[in-house]
C-alpha cells in the first residue's frame, strides 16, 4: 500500500512488493494455524497468544501438534524450541545488517523469522535489506495475527481446514522456502538426508523428535564434512542421539 | 492451565532464541564449522518440515492429497511461479482431489 514514499528508487518498490507478497501468502496460512489450534483443543485466547508471543510458524505448529496430540509440556516446548533455534542463526546473519540498539532489539528479535530473513538476505544493498526485513516482518506480524484470529473464530464454521487444502498449502510454503537453497549440491544432500531421517523416525519416535534428528543431520554434515558427498547417510534406524558435538 | 504453561514457556524460549542471535559476537560466526552448520541448518529443518507436513499424521506415515499438492508446488517452483501461486496451486490441488473423495 504505502509503496510510493520514495519514487527515486524503483528497487525499493520491488523490495516492498516482494515483502508484501510473502507477507500475504504467509498470513493466509495463519488461518490454517488458527483453525487447527482450536481444533486441537486450544481456546481462542490461547491461539491468539501463541501467534502474538511465539510468532514463528514452525514452532507454533509443533507446539499445538505435540500438545494437541496428547504429548507432554516438556516434549511440546522442546519441539517448539528446537524449531526456534534457527531464528538464533538468522539473528547471527542479520545482526551486522540491522545493527539493533537498545529497545529496538526487542521488535527486531521478535520479527526474526524465516520469511523476513529470507527477503532481507536476498537484497543487494544494506538499505534494501533493512527495508525487506521490516516490510516482511511487520507485514507478517500484522497479517498472521489477524488471520490467526479469523481462523480461530471461523474454525468450527469453516470445518476441517483440509477441505480447503490448507495443509497442502503449508507443505508448499515450506517447499517454496526450501527451494532457493537447493542450488548447490551440499544443501541438496543435507535436505535429502534430513527428509529421510525425519521420515524413518516418524513411526518409531515421539512427535517432535524427527525434526530434531533432522537438525542433527545438518550439524553432522557441517562438523564432519570430510566424508565427501554423503547423499544417503546411515540407512539404519539407530537414532543419532548425542554422538555429535 | 497445562496449555498456558506450555504457551508461556515456549514463547519465552522462542524470544530468548531470537534475541540471542543479536548478542552473539560476530567472531564466533566466522569459525568455519559454526558457519557451515549455520548455512546447512535451514535446509535440513525445512526439508524435515516438508516431510512432516506432507507425509505424516501424528506418528503415522501417510500418502494422501497433500502429496499431490506438493508435486504441483514443485512443478510451479520449477516454472519459477511466485510464492503465492505455488501455495495456492498446492491448496487447490489437494482441495480438488478431496472434493473427488480422495483422502
Amino acid at each position: 500500500m504505502a509503496a510510493r514514499t520514495d519514487t527515486a528508487d524503483p528497487q525499493r518498490k520491488a523490495v516492498i512488493r516482494q515483502g508484501l507478497s510473502v507477507a500475504i501468502a504467509t498470513s493466509l496460512y495463519g488461518v490454517s494455524f488458527g483453525a487447527l489450534s482450536v481444533a486441537s483443543g486450544f481456546t481462542i485466547w490461547q491461539t491468539c497468544a501463541i501467534s502474538l508471543l511465539l510468532f514463528s510458524g514452525g514452532s507454533q505448529f509443533a507446539l499445538i501438534g505435540v500438545l494437541g496430540g496428547g504429548g507432554g509440556i516438556g516434549a511440546a516446548i522442546a519441539a517448539s524450541s528446537l524449531l526456534g533455534v534457527r531464528n538464533t542463526l538468522y539473528g547471527f546473519q542479520l545482526t551486522t545488517t540491522l545493527k539493533p540498539r537498545g529497545l529496538m532489539r526487542i521488535p527486531t528479535a521478535q520479527m526474526t523469522i524465516d520469511e523476513s530473513t529470507a527477503v532481507a538476505i536476498a537484497q543487494e544493498t544494506l538499505p534494501h535489506r533493512r527495508l525487506g526485513f521490516w516490510v516482511t516482518g511487520l507485514g507478517i506480524y500484522a497479517g498472521w495475527n489477524i488471520m490467526t484470529l479469523v481462523g480461530a473464530l471461523a474454525g468450527n464454521a469453516i470445518g476441517d481446514p483440509k477441505t480447503y487444502g490448507l495443509d497442502a498449502a503449508a507443505s508448499a510454503a515450506f517447499l517454496a522456502l526450501l527451494w532457493p537453497r537447493l542450488h548447490r549440491r551440499e544443501p541438496v544432500a543435507v535436505a535429502i538426508a534430513a527428509a529421510f531421517v525425519a521420515a524413518i523416525l516418524v513411526p518409531v519416535t515421539p512427535v517432535g523428535i524427527p525434526v530434531i534428528a533432522a537438525a542433527l543431520v545438518a550439524v553432522a554434515f557441517g562438523a564432519f564434512r570430510r566424508l565427501g558427498d554423503g547423499d544417503s547417510t546411515a540407512p539404519d534406524t539407530t537414532a543419532p542421539t548425542g554422538d555429535t558435538t | 492451565m497445562t496449555f498456558w504453561i506450555a504457551i508461556i514457556g515456549a514463547s519465552a524460549i522462542a524470544f530468548a532464541l531470537k534475541f540471542g542471535g543479536y548478542t552473539v559476537p560476530p567472531a564466533l560466526l566466522e569459525k568455519p564449522r559454526v558457519s557451515r552448520v549455520t548455512t546447512l541448518l535451514p535446509a535440513a529443518l525445512l526439508a524435515a518440515l516438508v516431510v512432516m507436513q506432507t507425509f505424516t499424521t501424528g506418528s503415522q506415515l501417510v500418502l494422501d492429497s497433500r502429496a499431490a499438492g506438493l508435486l504441483v508446488a514443485a512443478a510451479a517452483l520449477l516454472l519459477r511461479a511466485p510464492f503465492l501461486v505455488v501455495v495456492v496451486a498446492a491448496a487447490a490441488t489437494a482441495a480438488g482431489l478431496r472434493l473427488l473423495g480422495l483422502p
